[in-house]
């Protein structure tokens, strides 16, 4: 399986362990990663609102240098928003003729086009659980991650807006938690799972993003996760850079560790921790590390028989 | 062509004459138009003056054929064909051009509207010369009658046509009668017990000597027509022999097997492997679930048949399958409730304490799984504070677009129940709230005297993750309250959800196997929404209660009644007329391809293996023309629309465009050289 591979700005720097992870279960998850050549930044999630030509021009660059680089049909990024970026304007070039053509006109400038449509923008997870397969994961899983509780945190751009041909549900997502299943983590029931980490909130009103970090870190916390899987660098680096800081302004004890759905991969893949990156983290990941393959009590296989006197009604299926 | 056409401009009031000009309409047909020898035009052409006019003419003028330019032929084709068989023309000898709906109600420009009136005039008087005699075939009705489905709706029409005197066959896919209704606890707005009003009239349904009662059953195929349906059901195994049943229950007790019972209790109660859904059920005889038996699981236990005082257990009983004929049909299939799980912000399912409207309706019912008690999902504590959530599933363009009807007045009533039981807070958050039947209004004042708070916002989500203090432990019901404008959490100890409600799952498979139509929706579409809302577009088919849309119970009682009164007047009368525009195969043109057989969309179409050719029963077609169409050998013709007429009018329409029609051509548009 052959994908245009765009890291995206934060995977050079404060995302490096995800860029690390990614590269290192690529190969054994079968997917050939071609990173695009002289790719640039997507704009993050400001451009958008402050000029509108050039910050869809800054993306459909890319698009464009990825459609030209040999019979790449589909384009995968790891971080949420370069992926939003990336397929909104796929998507909005298609849907508005206006945008579509101030776009190519300011592509032309470079000497490059392209025609909405020719590439099919996905997030990593999208392909990991959707092309790779869970049951593929499954049968490559060597230490599962018994006993450990793992919290599966989308965060807003992953799910949101919808565009049509959505992955998930936009309010109550699930393939993470499917994958964290299969490689035989607990997940816990996050209600919080698609809400805002704050984005650079933190850089314009910290108190506003302290309050979206905490509510996210204490739902977790409530579940006793021992751990906050991500898809997102940027959330990644709310949870875990500004966790001393909502500790501090909050007088909470939080002290979550918070990993890349691909570092989870690796580690059910029997790959060394260092390999993935881990250790890079600011709230260390060592104590989850010294739980994984510890001997938990599984559940009785048969749900024991009910009491005479149980008198709770049944819960509904889903 | 020696035909006298005589034609007949409506007013319509205001409605055509507003925007065309009748009068030079008509003075133009008679003086451009082969064939016209009277044109009138008149201000109201469907009053009894109006028929008289045509009468008339048809007797002194000696008129071959009639063209009324007026409304929809859905409307006043029948009157105008009655007028002119009264004056003893033929008649399908009778032509309409549509100048209210396709002219003069959506024409602007009034020179356009003549332009288009004049056009649809000569159509109609080029065709109506080549239309020829027909005859209506008259064909007997069986009295006897099939409901499909008895909740309330079914209920009501087989009793009424029972105590008519007529027999009815009732089929039930259930082990019971009753339907929803049977669930529920207490009626809005007047508050009496559902059971109360109910079981008495499904008491009366199992007594009935004209009720054929077969619960347990399903249709499985319809062919036939009205006053004359053929129908074949499918009688499931109930592994019990009703003729030596006593229905004294000592199975039940001893069946060692319990099962949550999604169906009745809606999931928040069991049953036993055998059982009956409810102590009032009618019939009154249990069913033993071959899915959770641990006899059809594992072969032993047996304990039912040990037991039973009159040896009716009988493991080796089979489906039966039973052949009526009937004469008219209706449906009262009900409606499935919304699944909630489709919108997980709402957590049911994850949430123990978010409960649906139907588990809320077991809860309060002194038979159903708490015996009444309102409590939490621990089956002990009663809670505090409730919210009740509008609206889910329905108004919702992700979900369905159509208001259910029901919800807003179900969840006052919830809202009083809680608050008589519990004492409970209750708040409920609505996007409008609709109470518009008769009381209805009267009840909304009473909650609102009863302390019960209305929050006008659509919720965006229920979590257990808590925020602010006084939050821990509670669900947070979040919504914009949009009189306020303010973002509103309320901390709760149980939700209700009000889902919607939907067209059966098998809405269109049902719709299909007794040939009628249905909305995207699955709602069983009826043949006017004002004028006939109980009949449907095939003859003989009626439709009651919620199959058609969502609706209350009194409603449903009134379509329940209405449908049987339908079929009442068509027993009364003893035959029914059949249409004859329909197609004929022609028997030395068809190569017996058998293309026809599978596009009939009425099944009308069998092959006849002796002969290898293809049959039509005229009394199944409707006329649709769609195997006239389709036919690779120009064997069939479609009576009344066949090529000689459609051409016809086709030339008539384009009456300004070819040449040499009798009507002047209106002069060819200059061509307009280069300089």
């Amino acid at each position: 399986m052959r994908y245009g591979y765009y890291p995206g700005c934060s995977l050079g720097s404060t995302a490096a362990p995800y860029d690390q992870s990614t590269k290192a279960i690529a190969k054994p998850l079968g997917l050939e990663l071609e990173e695009i050549h002289d790719w640039n930044c997507c704009g993050a999630t400001e451009y958008f609102s402050i000029q509108k030509t050039a910050a869809y021009a800054l993306v459909a660059r890319n698009l464009a240098l990825a459609a030209n680089q040999g019979g790449i049909t589909q384009l995968t990024a790891p971080c949420s928003a370069c992926y939003l970026n990336l397929r909104k304007t796929d998507n909005y070039m298609g849907k508005y003729p206006e945008i579509n053509a101030h776009t190519n006109e300011a592509l032309a400038a470079g000497g490059l086009s392209y025609k909405p449509g020719s590439l099919k923008v996905r997030h990593l997870l999208d392909v990991v659980v959707n092309d790779v397969g869970l049951d593929a994961i499954k049968e490559k899983v060597t230490s599962p991650l018994k006993g450990l509780r793992l919290a599966p945190y989308y965060g807003c751009l992953l799910v949101r807006p919808t565009l049509g041909e959505e992955v998930d549900d936009p309010e109550y997502p699930t393939h993470l938690d499917e994958l964290l299943d299969v490689v035989g983590a607990t997940v816990v029931d996050f209600p919080l799972k698609a809400h805002c980490c704050g984005g650079h909130m933190t850089q314009i009103s910290a108190d506003t993003a302290y309050e979206l970090i905490r509510r996210i870190l204490q739902n977790a916390d409530e579940y006793k996760a021992d751990a906050i899987v991500t898809v997102c660098p940027m959330c990644q680096l709310n949870l875990d850079a500004y966790q001393s800081q909502v500790n501090g302004h909050f007088g909470t004890s939080f002290n979550l560790p918070i990993l890349y759905f691909t570092q989870i991969i690796g580690l059910a893949f029997g790959m060394k921790p260092k390999e993935l990156g881990i250790g890079k983290e600011i709230v260390s990941a060592s104590p989850l590390l010294s739980k994984i393959g510890a001997e938990v009590e599984e559940p009785e296989a048969r749900p024991a028989r009910r009491r005479r006197d149980d008198k709770s009604l049944p819960m509904p299926k889903i | 062509m020696t035909e006298k056409v005589g034609v007949y401009i409506c007013h319509c009031g205001s409605n055509i004459a507003g925007q065309v000009d009748v009068e030079g309409l008509a003075k133009w047909a008679k003086e451009n138009l082969d064939g016209v020898v009277v044109a009138r035009d008149y201000k109201f052409m469907c009053s009894s003056l109006g028929q008289e006019l045509i009468e008339d003419d048809i007797k002194n003028e000696g008129l071959t054929r009639v063209v009324v330019g007026a409304c929809s032929p859905h409307l006043h084709e029948k009157t105008f064909r009655r007028a002119c068989a009264n004056a003893g023309l033929n008649p399908y000898l009778c032509q309409m051009a549509s100048l209210r709906e396709q002219v003069s109600w959506v024409t602007e420009d009034k020179e356009l509207a003549n332009t288009k009136a004049k056009a649809l005039i000569s159509g109609a008087v080029h065709r109506v010369q080549f239309q020829k005699e027909l005859e209506a075939k008259e064909v007997p009705v069986n009295p006897n009658t099939l409901v499909v489905g008895a909740g309330i709706a079914g209920i009501q029409a087989s009793l009424e046509l029972a105590d008519a005197g007529y027999q009815v066959y009732l089929v039930e896919r259930e082990p019971s009668i009753g339907g929803h209704m049977a669930q529920f606890d207490k009626t809005f707005p007047t508050l009496d017990c559902a059971a109360c009003i109910l079981t008495p009239r499904m008491s009366d349904v199992g007594a009935h000597p004209n009720i054929n009662l077969l619960s347990y059953s399903e249709v499985e195929e319809v062919s036939g027509y009205v006053g004359n349906f053929d129908v074949r059901l499918r009688k499931r195994a109930r592994y019990i022999n009703e003729d030596d049943c006593t229905g004294c229950g000592i199975c039940i007790d001893k069946c060692p097997k319990k099962v949550i019972d999604d169906v009745f209790e809606a999931g928040l109660g069991y049953r036993k492997a055998v059982y009956r859904p409810f102590p009032q059920a009618v019939p009154k005889f249990p069913v033993i679930d071959t899915e959770s038996c641990i006899y059809f699981e594992r072969g032993t236990c047996k304990a039912c048949e040990k037991f039973c005082p009159t040896g009716a257990i009988d493991f080796e009983q089979e489906d039966t399958l039973l052949d009526l004929n009937v004469g008219n049909i209706i449906l009262a299939t009900g409606f499935d409730l919304f699944d909630v799980r489709r919108i997980p912000q709402y957590g049911y399912g994850r949430l123990a304490n978010v409960f649906t409207n139907l588990e809320f309706e077991r809860l309060c019912n002194a038979a159903g799984p708490t015996e009444g008690k309102v409590v939490m999902r621990d089956g002990v504590t009663q809670p505090k504070s409730v919210a009740i959530i509008h609206c889910v599933g329905s108004r919702d363009v992700h979900y369905n677009e159509y208001c259910s009807a029901v919800c807003c007045m179900a969840a006052l009533k919830f809202g009083h129940l809680v608050k008589e039981k519990t004492g409970a807070e209750v708040y409920s958050f609505y996007i409008d709230l609709r109470t518009n039947q008769k009381g209805y209004e009267e009840f909304y004042n009473r909650l609102l005297e009863e302390g019960m708070h209305f929050i006008r916002g659509r919720v965006a989500e229920v979590t257990d993750a808590a925020r602010m203090p006084g939050e821990e432990g509670k669900l947070i019901v979040q919504a914009e309250d949009t009189l306020l404008g303010k973002q509103r959490r309320i901390p709760v100890d149980m939700v209700i959800l009000m889902a919607g409600l939907e067209s059966r799952a098998d809405a269109h498979d049902v719709a299909l196997k007794f040939g009628i139509s249905c909305s995207m929706a699955g709602w069983f579409t009826e043949r006017h929404p004002k004028l006939a809302p109980v009949a449907t577009m095939t003859d003989g088919i009626f439709i009651a209660g919620t199959c058609q849309g969502p609706k209350d119970i009194p409603a449903t009682v009134a379509q329940g009644a209405a449908a049987s009164a339908r079929v009442q007047s068509m027993i009364t009368r003893g035959t029914v007329e059949i249409e004859p525009i329909v197609a004929t195969i022609h028997e030395e043109n068809c190569s017996g391809c058998r293309i026809c057989n599978d596009l009939c969309p009425f099944n009308a179409i069998d092959f006849d293996e002796e002969k290898k050719v293809s049959v039509i029963n005229q009394a199944l077609c409707k006329g649709c023309g769609t195997c006239v169409a389709a036919c690779p050998a120009q064997a069939i013709s479609g009576a009344h629309f066949n090529n000689d007429q459609i051409f016809a009018e086709i030339e008539g329409l384009l009456y300004d465009a070819v040449s040499g029609n009798g009507a002047k051509a209106a002069e060819p548009a200059k061509e307009s050289v280069p300089a």
